[in-house]
């Protein structure tokens, strides 16, 4: 009698009573199935923010006035003093190794016409200086870039999207043309080459004004620059960040005993800030998951003890003919860890594919939590052990007379 | 030689307060190939015997020697390993698995003994081919009339080569025709040189054997060697 023909016997017995196998393994597929279907879509998630993060504006990072992300610090945003244009001309110039250093700031919401067409009120607007173009890596199709003079002048000029394109131009060259935002009239000069989409998002409805033009618009006072700045290669991003840090407390004349009173954002800050909301909805999930399965475990020990009170009389007959204690033990041991380690995979595969197809949904890419599918699995087998015993050992210890008497 | 001996056996069941001697001084030998029945009144303790000598139970004092070996001082597992070598149990109420086929009920004993499966499984179905089950190989107990039933939980006695057939009641849940034809099987398996304990509280079941035992509130009355006074015609359908 060795393991396997326990095995053998076990799996037989799982056979023979399939209604009882399959109500067991449910528990145990819904406790895994919420596990997995959870970490996928996280997972996803994750990787997509990752990918889109990496794609978008390699090496360059930015200078706001405030964390605009959570737990950033809002104690600050009376006190602190706007980023103006002025300040991202002076870190250009001391800043000489990084590529470039842009400023910019976004409007949202605007309508754009162009004769009797007008565009839904869900045009963004930026405001540049000229090496924004580069740390945005807008691609210029046709017409020509805005220039350190558009901005110098505030001329009344604009670069735009596919989008507008479409909506605005469907039969003739823009170029050359009057758009009016918000009553002001802007010469189309350049049209922004289609950008890949984005979580699913179209990247191309919008317009880019010198920033000049845009803060005569917008409003000068009260609205904080962004200062953009990209590096030259991935080796020199991290001191470029350093050096940026340390020049703009210079020009903010900032003692050295002063925190900073500008925030840096860069793709590392922000994949941080996603495990940092990530992380505690994993913890959650695991906890939801351990007391699902827990409470799938005492399912099994429930139905495990029905079968063994039900079993009474195989597991005497089995006993006459010479079965050991330990090998009835083992045998409701392995039925027990066989059938969490079958609900375990259901669970899996289920949760993998419905996870999978919601996240889709949310236009994340298809993704594998392989740990997290090893860390079910292993869950699995320690609940069928955990609450397997109880019943195995009552098993195991039945007196065979009495069991053979049972009715 | 004898297969069994127990001397001063008494077996006392604790119920509640109360205790019940299901078997007060219960002396017996028995020797190989012999055709012994047990009989009694109901409740004069020949099932509890027959669990002491299948040991499946153990006695509260006396002596039990199996083949020469104290049965009282052996451990669970020496006890187990007996039950599957060297008994062969016949039930009553035939006791098989429910929701396995006759090959596989048959199977069972030498599964534990570790056999092999191919040689299990080949003479898993020459012990049913013996007992005339040829055609049944496949059928669940369900599927079988009661004298099938009893022919398959007598080729799961027989399949291991045990010592000695141990069978209570045999026939207790048959009608009267099929018991007989069940107890033309357990004839010829005594004629093959087996020893067999048969408990019976029917005359003319006991007629077979070749030594009556009898019982009385746990106590023996009377163990004679009686002329067997009927032997039952073989059957076609029995093993040729
Ligand atoms: N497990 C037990 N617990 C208590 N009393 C028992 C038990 N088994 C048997 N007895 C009692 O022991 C006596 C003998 O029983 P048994 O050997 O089954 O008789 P028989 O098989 O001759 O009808 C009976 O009085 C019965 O009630
Ligand atoms: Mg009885």
């Amino acid at each position: 009698m060795n393991i396997s023909q326990t095995f053998s016997i076990a799996v037989q017995s799982l056979r023979n009573n399939k209604l009882r196998t399959g109500l067991t393994i449910l528990g145990v597929v819904v406790g895994i199935f919420s596990i997995i279907v959870i970490m996928t879509i996280i997972t996803m998630l994750q990787k997509s923010i990752e990918e889109g993060l990496s794609q978008l504006n390699k090496y360059t990072f930015q200078i706001q006035k405030n964390d605009p992300t959570f737990g950033g610090g809002p104690r600050f945003r009376e006190t602190r003093p706007d980023i103006k244009i002025e300040e991202a001309y002076r870190l250009k110039e001391l800043l000489t190794n990084a590529k470039y250093v842009a400023a910019e700031q976004w409007q949202f919401g605007i309508v754009v016409k162009y004769g009797n067409k007008e565009t839904n009120p869900n045009i963004q607007v930026a405001g540049i200086t000229a090496d924004a173009i580069k740390t945005n890596n807008w691609n210029i199709e046709y017409g020509r870039e805005i220039r350190e003079t558009d901005v110098q002048y505030s001329a009344n000029v604009c670069l735009i999207g596919k989008d507008i394109v479409d909506k605005l131009f469907p039969n003739i060259n823009p170029v050359g043309q009057t758009i009016r935002v918000g009553g002001r009239p802007l010469q189309v000069i350049g049209v922004i080459e289609a950008q890949p989409a984005l979580f699913g998002q179209s990247r191309d409805n919008y317009i880019v004004l010198p920033i000049t033009t845009w803060q005569s618009m917008y409003g000068k006072y009260g609205r904080s620059v962004n200062i953009t700045v990209m590096s030259y290669g991935k080796e020199d991003y991290n001191d470029v960040i350093e050096a940026a840090t340390g020049y703009m407390r210079i020009i903010r004349k900032l003692s050295p005993g002063e925190p900073d009173n500008f925030y840096i954002y860069s793709n590392e800050s922000m994949i941080s800030q996603v495990n940092d909301i990530t992380g505690p909805i994993k913890i959650g999930a695991l906890a939801v998951s351990i007391i699902a399965l827990i409470a799938a475990g005492v399912g099994i020990m429930n139905i495990m003890l029905v079968s063994v009170t039900e079993r009474t009389r195989e597991i005497g007959i089995r006993k006459a003919l010479g079965a050991r204690k330990t090998w009835i033990l083992t045998q409701f041991l392995i039925e027990a860890v066989v059938l969490c380690f079958i609900g375990g995979i259901i669970g899996i595969l289920l949760g993998l594919g419905i996870g999978n197809f919601a996240g889709s949904f949310l236009n994340a890419q298809t993704a594998i939590p392989v740990d997290w599918v090893i860390i079910g699995i292993t869950l699995c087998v320690l609940i069928g052990v955990i609450f397997g015993t109880y019943p195995a050992y009552k098993a195991a210890n039945l007196d065979p007379i009495e069991a053979l008497r049972y009715e | 030689m004898n297969i069994i001996n127990i001397e001063h056996i008494t077996k006392i069941y604790k119920v509640g307060l109360e205790e019940v001697h299901a078997l007060r001084d219960v002396s017996l030998r028995i020797d190989k190939n012999e055709y012994v029945a047990i009989m009694g009144p109901s409740g004069s303790g020949k099932s509890t015997l027959m669990n002491m000598l299948g040991c499946l139970d153990t006695p509260t004092s006396g002596k039990y020697e199996f083949k020469g070996v104290s049965v009282s001082e052996m451990t669970d597992n020496e006890l187990a390993k007996i039950r599957n070598k060297e008994i062969g149990f016949v039930f009553q109420t035939f006791n098989l698995l429910a929701r396995s086929d006759a090959v596989h009920n048959v199977e069972l004993p030498l599964i534990y003994a570790g056999i092999p499966t191919a040689e299990r499984r080949e003479r898993a179905i020459q012990a049913l081919i013996d007992v005339g089950l040829k055609d049944r190989l496949h059928h669940k107990p369900n599927e079988l009339s009661g004298g099938q039933r009893q022919r398959v939980a007598i080729a799961r006695a027989l399949v291991t080569n045990p010592s000695i057939i141990l069978a209570d009641e045999p026939t207790g849940n048959l009608d009267s025709k099929t018991g007989e034809e069940i107890m033309g099987l357990f004839h010829e398996i005594h004629e093959k040189g087996n020893t067999i304990i048969l408990v019976t509280h029917e005359e003319y079941i006991a007629e077979h054997a070749a030594r009556i035992v009898r019982l009385k509130d746990g106590l023996i009355e009377s163990d004679e060697r009686v002329e067997r006074r009927y032997i039952p015609k073989i059957k076609t359908t029995v093993a040729q």
